[in-house]
C-alpha cells in the first residue's frame, strides 16, 4: 500500500506539471494574436447594430479591464490564473451575461459521459475481439472483422461522423441525427428524458465507437500474437490448462498492460474526436460549444473551453494512470 | 535383447520431425529430427546430450506432444505405454492427448525465471495446471499441493506469492513441484539447471532424484552438460545432427565410448589434477537445412574414411545395452584416461 | 534495397494493395500540375453538372471542373502531409535518440515535455490557434503547428530502441573512437530507427491530413486554399447533398478514403515486415 501511495503521489505531481503547462500555453498562443481581442469583439458587436460613440467607449473600456489587455504580459499572466482558481472566465458573448465557465460546465458533463462510454465500449470490444483474432490466428470471421478494422481505422472522426450522419438521416431515418434529447421532453430523472437521451447518444457513440476499435483491434491482436510466443503460454499449453483460461489469465492480462498504457496515451485523440464527432450531431457538448464560440467570436468562452479540455484530458490520464499497479503486480512493488 | 515389454515405458520408432517453411517464395526444410529410433524403460533416468541446435529441442517437443507449425512429424511414431493405455502422440487426438498431459506425462521447462505467468499467484497457476489431473478441489486440493510443496523445502505462503516475489531458487522448485505434483509418470527435463549456479545445480538436481526415485517416474533429462549427465543418468543418449549416434548406460559410455563424437564429450570434462591436453573438434555442426551425405559427422571426424562419406552407418548393438551408429566403432578410443570410479561418480 | 521492395509486392498482398492505392492517388494529384484551369477560380464552367464524359468528376456549385479541382486540392494535401510528417519525423528523431542515449537528467526532461504534449487535446488547441490568427493562418503556419504535436507518440517509440541500442558492442566501441555523440547518432544509431521512422511517416501523413480535413470542413483554415477539406467546406456550405449534387461529395470521400486506407496498409505492411517475430507468424501458421 505504501508503495502505491507513493506511486499516487508521484503521478499527482505529474498532472499538476501538466495542467499548469498546458493551460499556460493555451493563455501564451492567446497573447500570440497580432489582433487584439477587445477590437474585434467590438468590431463584432458594432457590425449588427449601430450604436453610439459613448456606448462603444464605455464597451472598449469594460472589455479592456475585462480581458486586462493594456497591462504588461506578467501581470495578465498573473491575472490570468487568479481568476482561473476562481472558475472565472469572464462573461460569455453568446450567451451575455452567463458566465463563460457556467457555459462549460453545462456542456462538460454530455461531452464526459459520451466520451466515457464510447471509450469503454472501445476498449472493452476491440481489445476483447483483437485478443481473440491474435490467438486463433486462422479464424476467417476474425480474419474478416480485422479487414473491416483496416479499412475503418484510418479514416477520421470528422468523416466517419459525417457518413454517419448520411446514412441515418438521409438513407435511413431511424436515429436522431441532432441535439441531446428531443425538444419535447422535459430534462430530470424521467424515463422518456433518460431514454431520449440515450436515444440521441446513440449515432455520436457509434460513430467513436466504429473510428476507434479498429486501432485497439490492430494493436491487441499484434500483442497477443507476442504474448502467445511467451515461455508461460507454452509451457501452459503443454500442461494442458484450460484454453479459456490460457487466452483469459495468461494471454490477454498480459496483453493488456501495454495497451493500458496507450490508453492513457491515446485519451487526448479520443477526446478531440469525441468533440470532433458532438459537432456532427450537434451534441451539447465541448464540441458545439466550442465551434459555436469560435464563430461568434467569443474570446472567454474560446479561452474556458481550451483550459478545461486540457485539465480533462490531464485528470483522465492520472486516472487511468492509477489503474495501472492494480492490474500488474510487478508496478506494485515499486 | 529381449526384454519384459511391460517394463518399456517409451518407443519411438523411426522419428522424422522437419520444419517446413515457405516464406517470400523461398522454401526450407530443416531436418530436426532424422530417424530417431529408442526405447526408454519404466522408473529410468535417460539423459539426452549434444550441442545446440543438434535438433535434442524438437525432439522433445515431438516426445512432449508440442508438435506445432512449422514442426511437422513426417514418419515414425512416438508410443507410450501409461498406466491408462497405449497412446501414440504422433497420430492422437488433441483430446486423447489431453487426458495424458500432466497426469501422465510432464515437463520441466528450461528457465525459472519465465515460465511462471508473471501476473498470477502461484497458488492460482498450481489450480491451473494440476487441478484437471488430480481431480481435487478446494481444500483437498491445497493440502495436496503444500504436502508436496514440503517435500521441496517450499513453505505453504509460497502460494500466495506473484513469481517476481521469489528468489530465483525458489522459482526453480516451484517449478518442479508444478511439474510433479500429480505424480506423472514420465517427466522431460529441459535443460532445468543451465545458466544456474553449481550450489544451486546440485540442489535442483538433488531434488530431481529424489522425487523421480520417489515416484518411480521416467525422466528424460536433457542438457549439453557431461557432468550433469554422469551425476543423475541411468543411460545417456548422444544427439547429434538431428540423429541419435550413441546410446548406453552411463559409465560405460564414458569409459568405452564407441563413437568419436562421445569420446570428445567425455573428454571435455575437466577434472581435477588432470594435465592432459585435451584435442578439440574443427568446424561447426552441420547446418540441418542442408546436412552432409553419409554419417552427419564425417566432416569433422577424426577416424573419418571414404565409406563415411557415402552411407549412413546403422545403429547397432555394440555392447551389452550399448548402441552405436559408426562405421568404425572397433576403433574409438577414449581420449583422455579416466581414472578409477571416484566417490563423485557414484 | 530494391529486392525488399520486389519482395513485398510480389509476397505481402496489403503492401501491394496499398502501394496501388497510393500510387492511383499521387499520380491523379501530379495531373494538377499540367492543369489547364486555375483551381482558385470559380464560375469558370457550367455549375452542377453530374459526371460525364466532358467533366469526369462533375462540375460543382462553385462552377469549377471537379477533376482539376480536385487534382489540386490531393496535391496540396498531400504537400502539406508529406511536410508535417517530415518536420514531425526530424523533431521526434532528435529527441528519441538523444533521450534514449544520454538517459539521465536529459532523458527525464525531454519525457516530461513529452508527456505534456501527450496530455493536450490537439483539436481544441488547434481551434484556438485558429481563433487567434484568423487568416493569417496559412497552409506552412498549420503544418508547422501541427509538427509541433506530431512528434510525441514516435519519438517514445525511436527513444526505446535507443535505449538498447546505447548498450550495444558497436556503440561502445564508437565511444572508445572518440566519436562524437552527435556523430553516433546520427551514423550508428541513426539507421536502426530508420524502419520505425517509415511506417510511423505515414501515419503521421494519415493524421496530419486527417486532421487538416477536420479543421477544413468547419471553416478553420483558408478555405479558398483548395484542399481536401475545403472541397468539403464548399460542399456543406452549398447544402450539396440536399440540392442533389451528390458528386461534390462522394467523389472527394471516395478518394480520401482511398488514399487513406491505402497510406495504412503501408504502414502496417512495412511494420510486419519489419518485425522479426511477424515474419515468423506468416512462415508457420
Amino acid at each position: 500500500m505504501h508503495g502505491y501511495l507513493w506511486f499516487v503521489g508521484k503521478r499527482a505531481l505529474q498532472l499538476l506539471a501538466v495542467i499548469f503547462f498546458g493551460v499556460s500555453a493555451t493563455f501564451l498562443v492567446t497573447h500570440l494574436s497580432p489582433i487584439s481581442p477587445v477590437e474585434s469583439a467590438l468590431g463584432r458587436m458594432t457590425a449588427r447594430s449601430v450604436s453610439n460613440p459613448e456606448a462603444i467607449v464605455a464597451m472598449r473600456a469594460a472589455l479592456t479591464e475585462l480581458y486586462g489587455v493594456d497591462e504588461p504580459i506578467w501581470s495578465q499572466y498573473i491575472n490570468f490564473w487568479t481568476r482561473l482558481a476562481r472558475g472565472d472566465f469572464g462573461p460569455s458573448l453568446l450567451a451575455f451575461p452567463t458566465p463563460a465557465m457556467t457555459l462549460v460546465m453545462r456542456a462538460l458533463p454530455w461531452t464526459v459521459t459520451l466520451l466515457t462510454l464510447a471509450t469503454l465500449i472501445t476498449f472493452a470490444v476491440g481489445n476483447i475481439m483483437g485478443g481473440l483474432a491474435g490467438y486463433n490466428q486462422n479464424n476467417r470471421f476474425l480474419k474478416a472483422f480485422g479487414l473491416v478494422a483496416i479499412g475503418i481505422q484510418p479514416i477520421p472522426y470528422y468523416v466517419v461522423a459525417f457518413i454517419m450522419l448520411i446514412l441515418f438521416g438521409f438513407v435511413w431515418p431511424v436515429l436522431p441525427i441532432s441535439g441531446g434529447f428531443a425538444m419535447n421532453v422535459t430534462p430530470g430523472w424521467n424515463w422518456p428524458y433518460i431514454s431520449s437521451v440515450i436515444q440521441h447518444a446513440t449515432l455520436p457513440a457509434l460513430s467513436l465507437v466504429l473510428v476507434g476499435f479498429g486501432g485497439w483491434f490492430l494493436g491487441m491482436r499484434a500483442l497477443v500474437s507476442n504474448v502467445v510466443t511467451e515461455d508461460y503460454v507454452t509451457y501452459a499449453e503443454l500442461a494442458g490448462v484450460k484454453r479459456s483460461t490460457i487466452v483469459g489469465a495468461y494471454v490477454m492480462r498480459n496483453a493488456l498492460l501495454p495497451q493500458l498504457t496507450a490508453l492513457a496515451m491515446a485519451l487526448g485523440t479520443v477526446f478531440s474526436g469525441t468533440v470532433i464527432t458532438e459537432q456532427v450531431f450537434n451534441y451539447p457538448g465541448l464540441g458545439s460549444l466550442l465551434i459555436d464560440a469560435v464563430n461568434a467570436g467569443d474570446y472567454s468562452l474560446v479561452l474556458a473551453v481550451a483550459t478545461v479540455s486540457v485539465t480533462a484530458v490531464a485528470v483522465s490520464i492520472f486516472i487511468v494512470d492509477l489503474l495501472y499497479p492494480i492490474l500488474d503486480p510487478r508496478v506494485r512493488a515499486e | 535383447m529381449t526384454q519384459d515389454t511391460n517394463d518399456i515405458l517409451l518407443t519411438v520408432d523411426g522419428l522424422k520431425a522437419y520444419y517446413q517453411m515457405n516464406y517470400f517464395g523461398v522454401e526450407r526444410e530443416v531436418r530436426a529430427v532424422d530417424d530417431i529410433t529408442m526405447t526408454l524403460r519404466k522408473n529410468e533416468v535417460y539423459g539426452i546430450a549434444g550441442e545446440s541446435s543438434s535438433g535434442k529441442t524438437s525432439f522433445i517437443k515431438v516426445l512432449a506432444a508440442a508438435i506445432r507449425p512449422p514442426l511437422r512429424v513426417v514418419e515414425g511414431s512416438v508410443k507410450y505405454n501409461f498406466k491408462n493405455g497405449p497412446i501414440d502422440v504422433t497420430t492422437a487426438s488433441p483430446e486423447q492427448i489431453e487426458t495424458v498431459r500432466w497426469k501422465h506425462l510432464s515437463y520441466i521447462m528450461q528457465g525459472s525465471m519465465s515460465v511462471l505467468n508473471p501476473v498470477r499467484r502461484i497458488g492460482k497457476t498450481f489450480q491451473d495446471f494440476a487441478q484437471r489431473p488430480l481431480g481435487l478441489s478446494g481444500k483437498a486440493f491445497e493440502d495436496r499441493v503444500v504436502k508436496h510443496l514440503a517435500r521441496l523445502n517450499l513453505p505453504p505462503d509460497v502460494l500466495k506469492a506473484y513469481p517476481h516475489e521469489l528468489s530465483g531458487g525458489m522459482r526453480q522448485r516451484v517449478t518442479i513441484g508444478l511439474a510433479t505434483v500429480c505424480h506423472p509418470e514420465f517427466i522431460i527435463a529441459d535443460e532445468p539447471t543451465t545458466a544456474l549456479d553449481v550450489v544451486v545445480q546440485k540442489e535442483v538436481l538433488s531434488l530431481i532424484r529424489d522425487i523421480q526415485k520417489e515416484m518411480g517416474a521416467s525422466v528424460v533429462f536433457v542438457t549439453h552438460d557431461m557432468s550433469v549427465h554422469a551425476n543423475v543418468a541411468d543411460r545417456v543418449g548422444i544427439i547429434y545432427a538431428g540423429r541419435l549416434v550413441e546410446e548406453g548406460p552411463t559409465r560405460q559410455m564414458f569409459f568405452t565410448p564407441k563413437h568419436p563424437y562421445t569420446a570428445h564429450l567425455v573428454a571435455s570434462l575437466p577434472r581435477i589434477g588432470d594435465t592432459q591436453q585435451r584435442p578439440a573438434l574443427d568446424g561447426r555442426p552441420p547446418n540441418l537445412a542442408d546436412p552432409p551425405q553419409g554419417c552427419r559427422f564425417h566432416p569433422r571426424c577424426p577416424l573419418a574414411i571414404d565409406k563415411c562419406r557415402k552411407e549412413v552407418p546403422p545403429m547397432i548393438e555394440v555392447a551389452p545395452g550399448q548402441r552405436s551408429a559408426c562405421w568404425r566403432w572397433e576403433d574409438v578410443k577414449p581420449l583422455v584416461n579416466i581414472a578409477a570410479p571416484t566417490g563423485a561418480m557414484a | 534495397m530494391f529486392a525488399v521492395f520486389r519482395d513485398l509486392i510480389r509476397y505481402n498482398i496489403e503492401f501491394t494493395i496499398g502501394l496501388i492505392l497510393v500510387g492511383v492517388v499521387v499520380l491523379f494529384a501530379c495531373l494538377s500540375f499540367f492543369s489547364p484551369v486555375d483551381p482558385s477560380l470559380i464560375y469558370t464552367t457550367i455549375p452542377d453538372q453530374p459526371p460525364s464524359a466532358q467533366f469526369w468528376f462533375g462540375t460543382n456549385s462553385r462552377g469549377q471542373d471537379m477533376f482539376w479541382q480536385l487534382s489540386a486540392a490531393f496535391r496540396n494535401s498531400l504537400t502539406f502531409g508529406l511536410t508535417v510528417a517530415v518536420l514531425s519525423r526530424i523533431i521526434s528523431i532528435a529527441v528519441g535518440l538523444t533521450a534514449g542515449y544520454l538517459g539521465g537528467w536529459v532523458d527525464r526532461v525531454l519525457m516530461f515535455v513529452n508527456d505534456i504534449f501527450v496530455a493536450i487535446p490537439i483539436f481544441p488547441v488547434l481551434v484556438l490557434f485558429y481563433f487567434v490568427l484568423r487568416n493569417n493562418m496559412d497552409s506552412l503556419t498549420l503544418a508547422l503547428i501541427m509538427a509541433c504535436f506530431g512528434w510525441p507518440f514516435d519519438a517514445r517509440l525511436i527513444r526505446s530502441v535507443a535505449l538498447g541500442l546505447k548498450h550495444r558492442e558497436f556503440t561502445r566501441h564508437a565511444v572508445f573512437a572518440g566519436m562524437s555523440t552527435r556523430k553516433i547518432l546520427l551514423e550508428e544509431h541513426l539507421p536502426y530507427v530508420m524502419p520505425i521512422v517509415f511506417s510511423t511517416f505515414m501515419n503521421n501523413m494519415l493524421w496530419s491530413i486527417g486532421l487538416e480535413v477536420t479543421l477544413a470542413v468547419l471553416g478553420f483554415t483558408n478555405i479558398n486554399n483548395p484542399t481536401i477539406g475545403t472541397a468539403l467546406y464548399w460542399a456543406n456550405s452549398h447544402s450539396a447533398m440536399v440540392v442533389g449534387v451528390w458528386w461534390w461529395i462522394a467523389i472527394p470521400v471516395i478518394l480520401m478514403v482511398m488514399t487513406f486506407i491505402g497510406l495504412f496498409l503501408l504502414a502496417i505492411s512495412m511494420n510486419e515486415y519489419i518485425d522479426p517475430r511477424s515474419r515468423l507468424r506468416r512462415m508457420g501458421a
